[in-house]
């Protein structure tokens, strides 16, 4: 029982983390008859909470509620993970990045590498600054904007998509990897430059 | 239990083990989704690989045999609309993929953040839903295809 124990509060190597990840893809669309996606419920808040009448967010958010029961269902997912089962290792507080990436983000000012997310950037302390405001604010609202546009986020397109082997997804994963280099290579170094 | 609320209830349990998996693999970190983009380790690379790999065998077994859903339907995933220049998907995929390296979490850690106990996660929330609703205002006016 320890040993199992053990085992759900160490963080899991990418070859059982992935494939895992992976039968979410047949177990959503055999168990609840749904493709997998998680950025739709965006849309479903947006129908259930802001008035108005705007097309897109005419519908019955009701009609979609499996995709806001799967959204608090991960909600609850990361409190058992991280406050129920949380790592006994100390080591396991900590992210196991490579160095050269300990290197770079200290070079970038960030000097406090340890929890799952740096805190001089991403807390409400940081809020108060405007390197933490930026990224969580731009970050959030970029990935709301994008993932409506494109149709679908890391799950829609990247998992679900590609396994589906469609082009669309295809696309939109090039244009996931491009952003993604824009920001950690050009906007984040000026995001930045006022923590070094 | 209706069969909208059965739905609710599963979908909501296979949540809770994605939710669980994304904390474990170490995805929902802002360090390991920076170390993806520095191209430094395969981990981000293994994950998600891997999880379209399992997803692609699973679609195919689901087709050989014929699976049904809960109420008996055929399965199939209607593949996304392409056609012109696929803007929406490219420029769309970009714009996601500017907030994703700079917030260093998409959807799924979003939620799952919150729930792990970084509350400050909600303000991203809040802003993603204002994305999404700024999309919806402006969307008869953006390029698609």
């Amino acid at each position: 029982m320890s040993t199992l124990l053990d085992l759900l509060s160490r963080p899991w190597p990418w070859y059982v983390a992935g494939p895992l990840i992976g039968l979410v893809v047949p177990a959503l669309l055999v168990w609840v008859g749904r493709p997998f996606g998680i950025s739709s419920s965006f849309r479903d808040v947006c129908a259930a909470t802001i008035p108005g009448k705007l097309e897109y967010f005419g519908y019955d958010w009701k009609d979609h509620a499996w995709r806001l029961a799967f959204s608090v269902g991960v909600l609850g997912g990361g409190f058992l993970a991280w406050q129920v089962l949380a790592p006994t290792d100390p080591g396991g507080l900590s992210v196991a990045v490579s160095e050269a990436t300990r290197a770079d983000l200290l070079a970038l000012g960030i000097t406090d590498q340890t929890g799952l997310v740096p805190r001089q950037l991403i807390s409400w302390e940081a809020l108060g600054s405007v390197a933490g405001l930026t990224v969580v604010v731009l970050g959030g609202f970029l990935i709301g904007f994008g993932t409506r546009w494109a149709d679908g986020c890391t799950t829609g397109h990247a998992i679900t998509g590609l396994s589906n082997l469609q082009l669309a997804s295809l696309i939109a994963v090039i244009g996931f990897f491009a952003g993604g280099l824009i920001s950690t290579h050009w906007l984040l170094p000026i995001i930045l430059a006022g923590l070094q | 239990m209706s069969g909208r609320r059965r739905v609710a209830v599963r979908s909501l349990f296979l949540g809770l083990a994605f939710g669980f998996v994304l904390v474990r693999s170490e995805a929902i970190s802002w360090y390991r989704i920076q170390e993806m983009f520095r191209l430094q380790s395969f981990h981000m690379y293994g994950i998600i690989g891997s999880a379209v790999l399992v997803g692609m065998v699973s679609l195919w077994i689901i087709r050989r045999h014929e699976i049904r859903g809960p109420d008996g339907e055929a399965l199939e995933i209607a593949p996304k609309e392409t056609g012109g220049r696929n803007t929406r998907y490219w420029a769309g995929g970009a714009v996601f993929g500017l907030g994703w390296g700079i917030l260093g979490a998409c959807p799924g850690p979003i939620y799952a953040l919150i729930g792990s106990g970084h509350t400050v996660f909600f303000v991203a929330l809040g802003s993603a839903v204002c994305g999404t609703w700024l999309y919806g205002a402006l969307r008869d006016r953006l390029p698609h295809y």
